[in-house]
């Protein structure tokens, strides 16, 4: 591969600089990126930002099926329980439909981020015990269809509850969302810098780039703990992992908790992001997304979960602007939407085929059993009756 | 009284469709341990095809009942080759691999399908026609339209022949006998291949079966109708015990029951606060609740410690 040898040329000798200057080279590309893509329209920095928020949905998910192994297809409720709990938090939503509220606080409700984003974490972690209490029990496929019940289960509450009291506004869904602000910062407003202007998607990207790098932090210091470990030898044997004195009943329902905590931050990001939440953001389809960007990347490996999550989610868009043209020519049969859709089937069918693993795995999966020891050091065994001497 | 007659009359129509639906994911799921996730999409395949067909040849220009069978039998054809394309393809190469992966392609399959009948037939509700006698009965203040009962006879006629085929045919016996271990079934010299692709055609011809039944049943059809009855139908063979026939069809009847019961009967017992369009929640209720207090289901006899 010439490119690659041309970029090794590049990168010092010593591994120990080598991984500095990667560091800081992608920490600075990520930096620069939304600059870079704001001149082109701020149209590409909102890809940018959704595919930050897509890796932030796919590490939590990697908590749940990567690291413990528990299948969850409903993991988009918890997105939708942080979203939905900014959303009536941060809109004229409640104000408007209750008058108790309004006398309370004639100027509407305005929660402040540092308020909003700890309760939607721990909010969502309580439904992902919530779900998890139940199906403790249960393993593999059942487990993937109960939390695909759940998720559903969760939308249909959304879609209705409207009535008898106007909760989630059904499907019209809430909007008038308040944009966040960081210290003061109104991330909804361009900002001013020197005579150049950051525009309202560009400070998104950074605050979702923090949480995202946060997120991958902790990740990576989950794998590595006493917790992450017993979660993957639970994954690998429950029976096992039992045996040697781990509680498994604890070890998954922290799982659900932590991962669903990373969902329901996600979830208020979106809500402030969008301006607006309805029913349809949180369908079966955005799980099987999130579920499929865990899964092709590379299940329980940081990097191919982010690659995943950020080929997933970013390439669609991009399609986009193939689709125009595209359009015109199938007679409007196959739009933006319909093209992603159709991306997202294959990728899923054909890196199962041809790599079941993912595309980036975690290296110690597949690895050979440990050498056996060498036979002379055993004891002797008795020879079987005729078997040759 | 009468709406409790009328929510048995519609419980027994869903559950047979549900029932349909669930053989086939039964069986697919007692030879190869495979949630076949995309089991609802040929049922909208079949809806979708017979709807084709239908519209093709144009209704009234054919007795109505000799037009819906030859759109039957062509969504059912449709269907077998489909679904037996669909395992060769998608799930055969991954008999041996992790669990995951295959469950992840059978998503992939109903992510594809479903967008392929986007594709094909475009979004949005088509309406389906009628072609059987607008004729209703009247049963003790119940009604009972003729779409229903001929529903309901085909279940009981198609349920009596699968169980026919399953039982007494040779084929039958080789799908049981992989069922229960498909290594010693081809040192019986069965073929397990041709018998995993026979279970998928076979379930692809209930599923087309079914789905013309909702398309008439409602009358109407879109890219999206399979996904909810296929969960559904899920639920019904777990219901009943999954990878038991008769378990699956007792599942879906009691499944449609409930749902049809709970949809008819949550408005007035919790005074209005929750109605009729909370029908959807039902089966997932059932299913958790069954999961956690009888894992093996109603009719199983194996603990479900291998799902």
């Amino acid at each position: 591969m010439p490119l690659t040898a041309w970029a090794s040329r590049l990168l010092p000798a010593d591994p120990a600089r080598r991984r500095l200057a990667v560091f800081l080279g992608s920490a600075l590309l990520l930096l620069v990126l939304p600059l870079v893509a704001q001149g082109f329209g701020n149209a590409w920095v909102r890809i940018l930002d959704t595919a930050l928020l897509y890796v932030l949905l796919a590490l939590g998910l990697n908590i749940v099926v990567g690291y413990a192994g528990l299948l969850d297809l409903g993991y988009v409720a918890f997105y939708a329980v942080g979203a939905y709990m900014f959303a009536l938090l941060a809109s004229p939503h409640l104000f408007e439909t209750f008058p108790a509220i309004a006398a309370l606080l004639p100027n509407g409700l305005h929660t402040p981020i540092w308020l909003v984003l700890p309760l939607g974490a721990a909010l969502a972690a309580l439904a992902g015990v919530m779900l998890g209490a139940p199906v403790l029990r249960l393993r593999g496929d059942y487990l993937a269809i109960v939390t695909l019940g759940f998720g559903e289960i969760i939308r249909v509450f959304m879609n209705n509850l409207d009535a008898p009291l106007n909760l989630t506004n059904g499907p019209k869904g809430l909007s008038g969302i308040d944009p966040l602000r960081v210290f003061g910062l109104n991330l909804g407003r361009p900002l001013e810098l020197g005579g150049y202007t950051l525009s309202s998607v560009t400070l998104y990207y950074y605050l979702f780039l923090l949480m995202a790098v946060l997120s991958v932090i902790v990740c990576v210091r989950l794998e590595k703990s006493r917790i992450g470990r017993a979660w993957m030898a639970m994954r690998e044997d429950e029976i096992a992992a039992k045996a040697m004195g781990l509680n498994v009943r604890n070890l998954k329902l922290l799982a659900f908790g932590m991962g669903a905590t990373f969902g329901g931050v996600a979830g208020v990001l979106f809500a402030a992001f969008q301006g607006f939440v309805s029913p349809e953001s949180f369908s079966l389809h955005e799980s099987v997304l999130i579920v499929a960007m865990v899964v092709l990347g590379g299940l329980g490996h940081l990097p191919g979960v982010v690659v995943g999550a950020v080929l997933l989610a970013a390439l669609p868009e991009v399609l986009r602007y193939v689709a125009g043209p595209l359009q015109a020519l199938t007679g409007g049969r196959l739009d933006a939407a319909i093209l992603r859709q159709l991306m997202v089937a294959l990728a899923m069918i054909g890196i199962m085929l041809l790599r079941p693993r993912g595309l980036w795995p975690a290296p110690e999966h597949g690895q050979p059993a440990p050498p056996r020891p060498d036979p002379a050091a055993l004891p002797p065994v008795a020879a079987k009756p005729g078997s040759p001497p | 009284m009468d709406i409790f007659l009328q929510q048995i009359i519609n419980g027994l129509v869903l559950g047979s469709i549900y029932a349909l639906v669930a053989l086939g994911y039964t069986m697919v799921y007692g030879i190869i341990n495979l949630i076949n996730f995309a089991h609802g999409e040929v049922l909208m395949v079949g809806a979708m095809v017979s709807w084709t067909v239908i519209t093709l040849i144009g209704p009234g220009t054919l007795p109505g009942v000799l037009l819906l069978l030859i759109a039957l039998a062509v969504a059912m054809g449709v269907c077998m080759v489909l679904n037996v394309a669909i395992e060769r393809l998608a799930y055969r190469p991954l008999r041996d691999a992790p669990r995951l992966a295959p469950l992840i392609t059978a998503m992939g399959v109903s992510l594809l399908l479903q967008t392929l009948a986007m594709i094909l037939w475009k979004p949005g509700y088509k309406p389906y026609p009628t072609l059987l006698p607008n004729q209703v009965f009247h049963v003790g203040g119940a009604v009972i339209t003729f779409t229903q009962v001929a529903i309901l006879g085909v279940t009981a006629l198609t349920l009596a022949g699968l169980m026919l085929l399953i039982h007494r045919s040779r084929l039958g016996r080789a799908m049981r006998a992989t069922a229960e271990n498909p290594r010693v079934a081809a040192l019986m010299g069965v073929r397990p291949d041709t018998v995993i692709a026979a279970t998928f055609a076979i379930g692809a011809a209930l599923a087309a079966l079914a789905g013309v039944m909702v398309a008439s049943n409602y009358g109407s059809v879109q890219h999206a109708m399979g996904f909810l009855p296929g969960l559904k139908a899920f639920t019904a063979a777990v219901f009943g015990g999954i990878g038991n026939l008769p378990g699956a069809m007792v599942g879906g009847l009691l499944l449609g029951l409930i749902e049809s019961l709970g949809a008819g009967y949550i408005g007035p017992l919790t005074g209005g606060v929750l109605g009729s369009h909370y029908q959807d929640i039902f089966a997932f209720i059932v299913l958790i609740l069954v999961l956690t207090l009888r894992p093996q289901g109603l009719l199983g006899e194996r603990v479900a410690d291998r799902a």
